[in-house]
């Protein structure tokens, strides 16, 4: 498969990643030989199977193990927001979202 | 008696009988570790931090409450957080990152901030240099600089936890902890000559290691020896329930050494030197195909041969889909780290631009500045397999490709106790040599990420030296809990090979 500059920039926008127009060609080249290695998957026949999203699935039942919903977590809100990049009474800043 | 090459045991009974304290060992490595910056294998050295947990581990000692690692040195790779020293990821996205609390490995070996002297007591050195994100196979993708190989200071350590092995084969600690999502416990290792071994999946607590792609993220040991990799592994592994994929059954909570020690103990005739009696060992037909070195491929034989030697049956076996290992994992890995890695924004914590005219500018900008090329190209990659259209063909597709891999595994487990073969198609290559080429990268993964994507044990040993005297390494493969046997079968080949005592000369 073969990608064009748009299918990068629509692709770096879910990502939110800014590209630059120069980066533009150099991930194209690069991200076009990737996908040829992982097309190679394609022509494999996996008919009938179920995706494995657990490695030791493969051998036994793993369901994912759920707990209790209750607060575990003591207040560490000064540990947390320590590396804050901009921070104000305790709230974290952002850009104006609305106007 | 020289601590630079000494086992772990060897320093527990130096430490016991005072014939050094855990404070001189301390200075003894931190002062190998300062010598020996060239390497590049320490990303944050704080010998103040150190020396502090050092003498919490001597009143310990003193107290008569130490374990078996109390007071012996250990070096974590940055992606174990930590709360003292900066957790940076190799990323220049958490160059200034404070961790709030301590990795549940860092908890449980020691060597954290906050309550020092906790754990197995174990005394932090500082934090190792790795790929950004764990992301890479040579260590050059560190926003920090290449970590070199002590062997030859123009080659790469391997990767990603490059930082790790550079560190232990130079003699600059006496442990290192590493993680392995696609052979970067393994293939680094290989390349420096020292041992060490990815567990079973879920055996060791992702809480704190900074995720890249969680369903193949595992933590191990690294270090000089089978027999103190499994010292570190049971002091590391264990159920934490703040990791919803860490196992808690039975034979999770059997411990590594006991298994180890059992393995080989009873009724088997060690005097006469075959203690691997009855051990058939599997070869895969696949991992000895064209892509193989020379070199590599007669290291690895002249081990197989002594495996043979001990006792041990070979197997003739095959893993059929090892070559789709390959695009099976760059789909798989790429999407888990997509998705992990958003979580990267600049608000909260990590990187900030400084140039943007909108919150959704804010972020972009932010990540484009903040993640380095490799990591981008996964993100990317990522994004794309699990978008709207593609989330079928590519993303299923793997986890189908990944289902079929497993079960070559449990197929040839039929026919043999372990699968044995080359870990890296080549010795170590020099630095630059394939940076700019992805996919030539990634091809150098093909033996040990099949291993990954099944969720198996796989371990490193050092065999022999390939071309330019750059050291093999031996995989062992092993089925499903089964670290203990691995363990004892590569602490044999270790009584009667010397491979994992020599040292690079110009860090002897």
């Amino acid at each position: 498969m073969k990608l064009t500059p748009d299918d990068l920039k629509r692709i770096a926008h879910l990502a939110r990643i800014t590209v630059s127009e120069a980066d533009v060609a150099q991930l194209q080249t690069q991200l076009t030989g990737i996908f040829g290695l992982i097309d190679e998957l394609q022509a494999v026949d996996t008919t009938g199977l179920e995706p494995l999203s657990h490695p030791l699935a493969v051998v036994q039942d793993m369901a994912q193990r759920l707990r209790e919903d209750r607060v575990t977590e003591s207040d560490q809100r000064d540990a947390n927001m320590a590396n804050a990049p901009e921070q104000e009474n305790g709230l974290f800043l952002v850009p104006r979202v609305l106007d | 008696m020289s601590f630079a090459n000494a086992s772990l045991s060897a320093l527990r009974v130096a430490l016991d009988t005072k014939q050094v304290s855990a404070t001189e060992l301390a200075e003894y490595f931190l002062a190998r570790a300062e010598k020996a910056l060239t390497l590049n294998a320490f990303l944050h050295i704080d010998r103040g931090l150190t020396l502090s947990q050092a003498r919490e581990a001597d009143a310990r000692i003193a107290r008569g409450e130490a374990g078996a690692l109390t007071g012996i040195p250990v070096a974590h790779k940055d992606i174990f957080v930590t709360r003292d020293w900066r957790s940076t990821a190799g990323s220049n996205m958490l160059a200034d990152y404070i961790s709030p609390f301590d990795a549940a490995v860092v908890e449980k070996l020691g060597g954290g901030g906050g309550k020092s002297g906790n754990g197995a007591g174990m005394v932090c050195l500082g934090k190792l240099n790795c790929d950004e994100f764990a992301m890479g196979s040579s260590n050059e993708n560190s926003a920090f600089g290449p970590v070199k190989n002590p062997w030859n200071l123009t080659k790469i350590p391997g990767g990603s936890s490059g930082g790790s092995a550079a560190a232990i084969a130079a003699g600059l600690t006496p442990a290192a902890t590493g993680t392995d999502t696609g052979g970067s416990l393994r293939q680094p290792a290989a390349m420096c000559g020292i041992t060490a071994i990815k567990p079973t999946y879920g055996r060791v607590s992702r809480y704190g290691m900074i995720a890249f792609a969680s369903s193949l993220d595992q933590g191990g040991p690294m270090a000089k020896s089978a027999e103190d990799c499994a010292l570190l592994l049971d002091a590391m592994a264990g159920f934490d329930e703040r990791d919803s994929t860490s196992l808690n059954s039975e034979i999770a909570k059997t411990p590594i050494m006991a298994r180890f020690v059992a393995a080989f103990a009873s009724g088997k005739p060690a005097d006469t030197g075959s203690t691997l009696q009855g051990m058939r060992i599997g070869v895969p037909k696949e991992f000895f195909g064209p892509g193989l070195a020379t070199d590599v491929a007669n290291a690895v034989e002249r081990a197989l041969k002594e495996f043979e030697k001990l006792g041990a049956t070979r197997v003739d076996i095959s893993l059929p889909r090892t070559t789709l290992s390959i695009p099976a994992y760059y789909v798989i890995a790429p999407a888990e780290a997509s998705s992990n890695l958003s979580r990267f924004d600049g608000v909260r914590y990590g990187h900030r631009s400084k140039k943007y005219s909108d919150l959704a500018e804010m972020i972009a900008n932010s990540r484009a500045e903040g993640f380095g090329p490799e990591v981008k190209r996964r993100i990317l990659t990522g994004a794309y397999v699990l978008s709207h259209g593609y989330y079928d063909a590519y993303y299923l597709q793997a986890q189908r490709v990944r289902r079929l891999i497993g079960l070559d595994f449990q197929e040839a487990f039929k026919s043999c106790d372990f699968i044995l073969g080359p870990v890296a198609p080549t010795t170590a290559w020099d630095i630059g040599a394939k940076n700019n080429d992805p996919v030539a990268m990634y091809l150098e993964d093909i033996y040990t990420l099949g291993v990954s994507l099944a969720g198996l044990p796989g371990m490193s040993v050092p065999c022999g030296f390939g071309d330019g005297n750059m050291p093999v390494g031996l995989q062992i493969i092993g089925n499903y809990f089964d670290e203990g046997r691995m363990l004892a079968a590569a602490h044999q080949y270790q009584q009667v090979t010397d491979w994992h005592t020599r040292r690079p000369e110009a860090f002897s």
